[in-house]
């Protein structure tokens, strides 16, 4: 489903990521983990293109991300993706937030675009907040509303970008049990996370990230059970403590 | 002391009403213009296509170092003969009313797409970026997502500038246009009774300038409360 070979993007001299490879079938749930400033919020980013990358491959569905013919858009379209700050559109109400991209990016009917919108909303339990405003609403629901408006395109594989990391700590669970139930369904997702629950609990693979570089990919019962890295362990035993 | 007499006002009220329509329309059409022309200037400007967004700095520098009342003036001596031999109309043709409203809208254009560029840069970029995810086009997510709510942002602003533009189209009287204020100075003139009707004159601006910046307030506080 997901193919990356040996990725790397630089910012001047900087390395942002280096050499990166992995894979994620359909079906997978990969936790991606790490400390900040480790590149794995890039990394996810240049699955769908919304950051480029200097050289490597990415593929997606069979669709080469990083060619230049390629139609990004198109591909966009079909990869869902959650960002760490939710970023509804605020001068739209949440059923528009929900419809717009249905009827303008993939054509859809007005009135078949608000169904799934709905059915969507009652999913993650905002129907009754659907004439409101992003700004009306808490942290936790916006982020569900976000993540009903990527499943409305009926994407292939989702992406989620520190989805629980700016809410409030009572916000985050609710967030999170829209993501397991999404996982338990089937769905593909690459999730940069810090919640190690979540990932004991639903991820197929780990992988972790540090300056750049995957230093571990495995399983999530071997990388919990004993990280080969000195890093890895560190950053467990530190984020573990709490 | 001067001994004011008013009476010459109530006469001349339909010609100044005459000249009040024609400073309305030239404010009308170069907050229209401006504000079209500024939006695509401001867009070249934050272009990544180089040529275009030179094009823009450079435009937008340029009408912004020179005064008005020159830009007035090109337009009033040169642009109407052009426009004679372009559109070939007979000469002699009276062109200062649109030759006005063209300079007038290029160079408000300029402060426009200022005003228009800041909007723009205050719409937080992960919008773009959400759109983009959304499998957006450029064109898509700034029509859709990133206008919007620059526009919403910019509304104060945009309101300001037309109030300032209406106080500039007094200048088009280097071009002996009879607007409000040309009016007013013409029937004063005429008259002899020049102090009384630019005071006249004075208030009526003050007037409206001051309940329109009134009305812009209100809005502000409606839309963007603290």
């Amino acid at each position: 489903m997901i193919k990356i070979a040996n990725v790397s993007k630089q910012y001047g001299d900087f390395k942002v990521l280096t050499e990166c490879s992995t894979t994620v079938s359909k079906g997978e749930v990969i936790v991606v983990c790490g400390p900040s400033g480790s590149g794995k919020s890039t990394l996810i980013k240049c699955v769908n293109g919304l950051e480029p990358f200097q050289s490597g491959e990415i593929v997606v569905n069979g669709i080469s991300v990083g060619d230049r013919k390629t139609n990004l858009s198109k591909l966009r379209a079909q990869v869902g993706m959650v960002f760490q700050n939710f970023e509804l559109f605020p001068h739209m109400s949440i059923t528009e937030n929900l419809v717009i991209a249905q009827t303008k990016v993939l054509k859809r009917s007005k009135d078949e675009a608000m169904d799934k919108g709905m059915k969507l909303l009652d999913r993650v339990g905002l129907r009754a907040q659907a004439a409101k405003y992003p700004g009306q609403l808490s942290g936790g629901q916006q982020q569900r509303v976000a993540i009903a408006r990527a499943l409305a395109m009926d994407p292939i594989c989702m992406l989620f970008d520190e989805p629980t990391s700016a809410l409030d700590p009572e916000m985050v669970n609710e967030v999170l049990d829209v993501m397991t139930e999404l996982a338990r369904e089937g769905m593909t997702m690459m999730c940069v996370t810090h919640e190690m629950g979540f990932a004991k609990s639903v991820a197929n693979r780990v992988i972790f990230m540090d300056q750049g570089r995957i230093v571990e990919d495995d399983s999530k019962d071997a990388f919990f059970a004993n990280p080969r890295s000195e890093r890895a362990q560190q950053f467990l035993a530190k984020i573990l403590q709490h | 002391m001067h001994e004011f007499d008013w009476s010459s006002i109530p006469g001349a009220l339909p010609f100044l009403w005459d000249g009040m329509k024609i400073s309305l329309l030239i404010t009308a059409q170069a907050v229209l213009i401006g504000i079209v022309w500024g939006t695509l200037l401001a867009m070249m400007r934050l272009s990544s296509i180089k040529p275009l967004s030179w094009f823009a700095a450079g435009y937008v520098n340029f009408f912004r170092a020179i005064p008005l009342v020159m830009v007035l003036l090109w337009f009033f001596l040169i642009v109407p003969r052009f426009i004679e031999t372009l559109l070939d109309f007979p000469p002699g043709s009276d062109l200062r009313l649109s030759s006005a409203m063209m300079g007038f809208a290029l160079f408000e254009s300029a402060y426009y797409s200022e005003i228009i560029r800041a909007g723009i840069q205050s719409v937080p970029k992960g919008q773009i970026s959400a759109a983009s995810a959304l499998g957006m086009t450029y064109g898509q997510s700034m029509r859709l997502v990133v206008l919007p709510q620059a526009f919403r942002n910019m509304v104060p602003l945009l309101l300001t500038q037309a109030i300032i533009l209406f106080q500039d189209t007094s200048l088009v009287y280097v071009s002996a246009l009879a607007d409000f204020f040309g009016a007013a100075y013409k029937v004063g003139d005429r008259d002899g009774r020049l102090v009384e009707l630019l005071l006249f004159a004075g208030a009526v601006y003050f007037v409206i300038c001051f309940s329109a910046s009134q009305i812009v307030k209100r809005l502000q506080k409606k839309y963007h409360p603290a």
